[in-house]
């Protein structure tokens, strides 16, 4: 079994000054995931990066869902790509 | 210490008679722009922020704004202004929204420091809203190897913002590989965790081999006699030193495979890759008269 450290979904909201709704929405978009013990919401830490980005992409830069679900999908394309440079640059290195 | 002057007009493009709304409208758009959450790992994004941020902070909080307008260029002599404001409550920063972006740092400019005092609007960023951040921040930081050292796992002692963390560097690490250090990032607020350390490594190769993954290169020469005939060659590996036998009527170019002499293979303890040595034949110079009569009965035997 891997232990994860949860973090509840209320002491998020309360730390973001964010309503509860809004989380709720964000699983729903799959955005943040969402896991539930006894009844309690908790958003697993490691998710937390993740979560953090949502919500200042919403407040922060006025960004809806729908646009932070696109931005988030082209952010990991992104990401893949910048890793394949790196690997496509090593290789690179073998012709230099 | 020379402070220069920064226009903040300028900085978020609009006009000096510009009114509240138009300032807002220029932030938001120059956010949304350089926003460090939409340019991961883009230090000109951050800086351009960080300065866009900082206009922001003076043009859109009216108070600053009249001093800035007031002193502009002649700033230095602003300290007039700046005891009579003393007196006053300091009002909560006015401008509005200060954003909040994952990035090292909300310090400001020596500029806006020497104007309007180190602590910006009341501690840099306002903390209201969804300002504060729960989770600490995360820390990047960049750790130059030789090819040498990424060739054994090794401890080595870093110093990130001021304190040490010692760190395992697994054997195999690759250039431009980031790896995380849970927890050794910035301190969270209202018992949130605490952010990671991610470090990126940077990897010099001054060796002769060159490198792919865990697989190594190297060109060797050799000389026309034993790529004939065949032979036996001493062949530097990247920890020692290994015995080849070269068959006999090897062409210029053939690659041979050492396997498990290449490099160490990133988090497969005791695994490696393979060396591939390519021969680079020679060919002889400064042939004596007898070298070049042997060479001449040898063309003539192949005509």
């Amino acid at each position: 079994m891997i232990l994860r450290n949860l973090i509840s979904v209320t002491d998020f909201c309360t730390s973001h000054d964010i309503s509860q709704t809004l989380v709720v929405e964000l699983k729903s978009y799959g955005l943040v995931e969402i896991v539930e013990e006894d009844n309690v919401q908790y958003i697993p830490e490691e998710e937390l990066p993740k979560a953090e980005k949502v919500v200042r992409l919403y407040y922060d830069l006025d960004i809806n869902l729908e646009g932070i679900e696109v931005i988030t999908q082209l952010l990991n394309r992104m990401e893949d790509m910048q890793q394949e440079m790196t690997r496509l640059r090593n290789r690179l290195r073998l012709y230099e | 210490m020379s402070v220069e002057y920064i226009d903040y007009y300028k900085v978020l493009g609009v006009s000096k008679n510009a009114s509240e709304k138009d300032i807002k409208k220029a932030y938001r758009k120059m956010a949304r722009k350089y926003h460090p959450d939409v340019n991961p790992n883009d230090p000109t994004a951050e800086k351009k922020f960080k300065e866009v941020n900082e206009a922001n902070e003076v043009l859109g909080d009216p108070d600053k704004r009249k001093k800035y307008d007031k002193y502009g260029k002649d700033w230095e002599h602003a300290e007039a202004f700046e005891q009579a404001r003393q007196s006053q409550q300091r009002p909560r920063s006015g401008g509005g929204q200060q954003y909040s972006g994952d990035f090292g740092g909300h310090d400001f400019s020596d500029f806006f420091e020497s104007m309007f005092g180190g602590a910006g609007g009341g501690g840099g960023f306002s903390q209201g809203g969804s300002q504060v951040k729960f989770r600490g921040q995360d820390f990047n930081a960049e750790l130059r190897l030789q090819l040498r050292d990424a060739y054994t796992t090794h401890k080595q002692t870093l110093t990130v913002n001021g304190k040490n963390i010692r760190i395992t560097i697994p054997a195999g690490i690759e250039n431009g590989q980031t790896i995380k250090i849970k927890g050794h990032g910035g301190p969270g607020r209202n018992g949130g965790p605490k952010g990671d350390l991610y470090i990126t490594f940077s990897i010099e190769n001054n060796t002769p081999f060159k490198r792919d993954g865990s697989n190594l290169y190297k060109n060797v020469d050799l000389d026309i006699y034993t790529a004939v005939l065949g032979g036996e060659m001493t062949v530097d590996t990247f920890d020692g030193k290994v015995k080849l036998k070269v068959k006999p009527e090897t062409q210029n170019g053939t690659k041979v495979k050492l396997k498990g002499k290449g490099f160490p293979i990133y988090r497969k303890e005791g695994q490696f890759g393979d060396l591939f040595i390519t021969y680079d034949l020679k060919t002889p110079t400064n042939l004596s008269a007898r070298e070049k009569e042997l060479f001449k009965e040898l063309a003539a035997i192949k005509k």
